[in-house]
């Protein structure tokens, strides 16, 4: 019987079946920052314990840190006693750190790829939400909490459930101007933010198979957006060329061999699925959110949506997420006034979500009203970006140059939100309160619309930009 | 041995309703309180900046001080997988919760906690949710092993998958010492890998 990559990575990886009747599953790659994993280490201490597989676990520092002035000690005391013990606990306990002075320091979700780190047929964990996102180079990965964390630690393993499978098929052509994210955004609101609870999500379809990997990577990011605890694109060749001479992948006669099995743990024809979706991706316009989730968006040029479009179970989060962003339903999203403008995050934060934002940023200046932020997600991108003079374009166009990490996506430094101020947002969440601000307010849209909202001072479809 | 008792077959309280949504993580305990390297202040930020938006917000009334048993909507506890939010509300004092669905990083982190999350229809969440506003002393017993949900008179079906609660039944859901039981069973697995054993 024709099997998927699902099966065989779980069948790979599994040590036994516990008595709960859950998989006691390898976990091939441990990630871990400095937010989720103090009280882990501490737990491993009054246990005890070591860490069981230090050589596959790697730490970074991305969620507290400044992005501008990053002498130690920060300027907040409590991300400094974050990062304190963070590079105490990686010492004690012999874990790789990439901190400022390695020059791969950023998003875990951004390095762990950029390093190869990150490769086909592996199972891997860390303690955030996004680590869907390693599911592009044909991984099993999702999030844990804490106390998971400690138990990867300790034993290098998981309890866990073997989720069903939906394979998501994007089929035809995406428009010009038209993104992964905007691809990603459509799932979710077709596919609905619980849609994919108790699923890993396999993408496919020939829109999917012709995006590079920094594509697949912002598609996979936001699984977990849609319920979906991971998401993978099947190893192909984008796969083997994007992994091929990264620091941590195999070289010369390793590489084809890790090729070839990496090949053979693709997805089989013909195998079955618990369910599969498609989407016309000739149909995706440019999209933005316009609510308190990731499902709640709408193309460019369409209206808000009113309550009693929705299901009736769902009328009072539309009714609860239209009073918090101000809008009244039946409003053109095109046009909405921002604030502030951020690109970055693991969603969006890579080299080519900076070239297709500097693409825009050249056709005008930020508007005098808004504040916008370039944050790149590790600092290989921006040393990247630089060298091809993107922060030049940048700062010419009025927006600031940053140093890398999650920043604004989640405000746990000190760039956030003020008051109620509307920020166009290349990151994954809308939530109330997201970006820093107890009543801050959020666009979710692709870079480059990012771009154009800056520019304009408003929501703008980046197609009349760049026309 | 320890003396402690894991086993989280039944537990009996009052509830506290929490009505909504796709109520996320950072809902419950917004990022900016993260900044802890450890989970003990937690409790007191359980939906901090939901309850000074809004005055009436269930986790704000002295009526509801001392609930145990939380009754939430569909998708709770979904997004961020800080495990910072089923910390808070345990430390506020909530040891189960019963809803329509869970985020599932959420509900996985629940059950390492031994907090049960159980499925009820949307019917009997709503039924629960406005009798529990209407007779807030009314006992609430959530059976796990039983898989139901008893109020005043009524028993409701409440569901939650066999392996967590097989786990929370047992006491085995404090997975630690049940995963090093494998023993270098774990590293077998892994040499088998070839990415482990080098290609």
């Amino acid at each position: 019987m024709a099997r998927t990559l699902l099966d065989k990575v779980w069948e790979a990886h599994t040590v036994r079946t516990l008595p709960s009747g859950q998989t006691q599953l390898l976990i091939g790659l441990h990630l871990i920052h400095e937010v989720t994993t103090p009280q882990a280490f501490q737990m491993l201490k009054e246990l005890g314990l070591k860490v069981r597989m230090p050589e596959r676990t790697f730490a970074t520092l991305d969620h507290i840190i400044p992005t501008t002035d990053q002498t130690r000690p920060y300027a907040d005391p409590l991300a400094e006693e974050m990062a304190v013990h963070m590079i105490r606990n990686a010492k004690d306990f012999g874990v790789p750190l990439f901190d400022m002075s390695t020059g791969k320091q950023g998003i875990v979700h951004v390095i762990g790829p950029e390093l190869g780190l990150s490769q086909p047929a592996m199972t891997i964990a860390c303690g955030d939400s996004h680590t869907s996102t390693h599911g592009a180079v044909g991984a099993i990965a999702f999030g844990i909490g804490t106390t998971q964390v400690r138990d990867v630690l300790a034993t290098q393993c998981l309890a866990m459930a073997k989720p069903k499978l939906r394979q998501v098929r994007v089929e035809g052509a995406l428009a010009k101007g038209v993104y992964a994210k905007d691809v990603i955004l459509a799932i979710i609101n077709r596919l609905g933010v619980k849609g994919g609870v108790g699923y890993a999500y396999e993408y496919a379809g020939s829109v999917i198979e012709r995006m590079t990997m920094e594509e697949r990577l912002t598609v996979c990011n936001m699984s977990i957006e849609g319920g979906a605890r991971c998401g993978y694109v099947n190893p192909d060749a984008t796969t083997m060329e994007y992994l091929r001479g990264r620091p941590y992948a195999p070289v010369g006669a390793a590489f084809d061999r890790a090729a070839a099995w990496w090949s053979s743990m693709a997805t089989e024809a013909g195998a079955a699925f618990d369910d599969v979706a498609r989407l016309d991706g000739g149909a995706i316009e440019p999209t933005v959110t316009w609510g308190i989730n990731p499902g709640m968006s709408v193309g460019v040029n369409q209206r808000i949506p009113a309550p009693e479009s929705a299901p009736e179970a769902d009328r009072s989060t539309f009714r609860e997420a239209l009073a918090h962003m101000g809008f009244e339903a039946g409003q053109p999203i095109k046009g909405a006034k921002i604030d502030v403008a951020f690109v970055g995050s693991c969603t969006n934060g890579r080299l080519s979500d900076l070239r297709a934002a500097a693409e825009v940023a050249k056709k005008g200046k930020v508007a005098k009203h808004v504040r916008a932020l370039i944050v790149p997600g590790s600092q290989q991108v921006e040393k990247a970006a630089e060298a091809e003079g993107l922060h030049e374009i940048f700062k010419a166009a009025g927006f600031q140059w940053r140093k890398a990490g999650c920043s604004m996506c989640l405000g746990m430094n000190p760039d956030q939100l003020v008051g109620r101020e509307m920020s166009a947002s290349s990151s994954n969440r809308n939530f109330i309160g997201r970006q820093g601000s107890p009543t801050g307010r959020t666009l979710l849209m692709s870079p480059a619309m990012v771009a154009a909202a800056a520019i304009t001072g408003a929501v703008a479809d980046v197609r009349e930009i760049l026309r | 041995m320890s003396t402690v008792d894991y086993k989280r077959t039944r537990l009996s309280g009052r509830g506290i309703p929490v009505v909504g949504n796709d109520i996320d993580t950072d809902r419950i305990i917004p990022a900016r309180f993260l900044k802890e390297v450890t989970f003990e202040t937690m409790g007191e930020h359980a939906f901090e900046d939901a309850k000074k938006q809004n005055p009436e917000h269930p986790f704000n009334s002295p009526v509801y001080k001392g609930a145990s048993v939380l009754v939430v909507g569909q998708n709770f506890g979904c997004g961020s997988s800080r495990e910072h939010a089923p910390q808070a509300l345990m430390r506020w004092g909530i040891g189960a919760i019963v809803g329509g669905s869970f985020g599932e990083i959420f509900f996985g982190n629940c059950v390492m906690l031994g907090i049960p999350c159980m499925v009820v229809s949307q019917a009997d969440l709503e039924w629960l949710q406005r009798e529990i506003g209407r007779a807030p002393q009314t006992p609430i017993t959530v059976d796990v092993d039983k898989q139901e949900v008893r109020f005043g008179d009524r028993v409701i079906k409440a569901t939650m998958p066999d392996g967590p609660r097989n786990q929370l039944v047992a006491g085995t859901w404090d997975s630690t010492a049940v995963l090093l039981e494998a023993g270098g069973a774990i590293e077998a697995t892994a040499k088998k890998l070839p990415y482990v054993a080098g290609f």
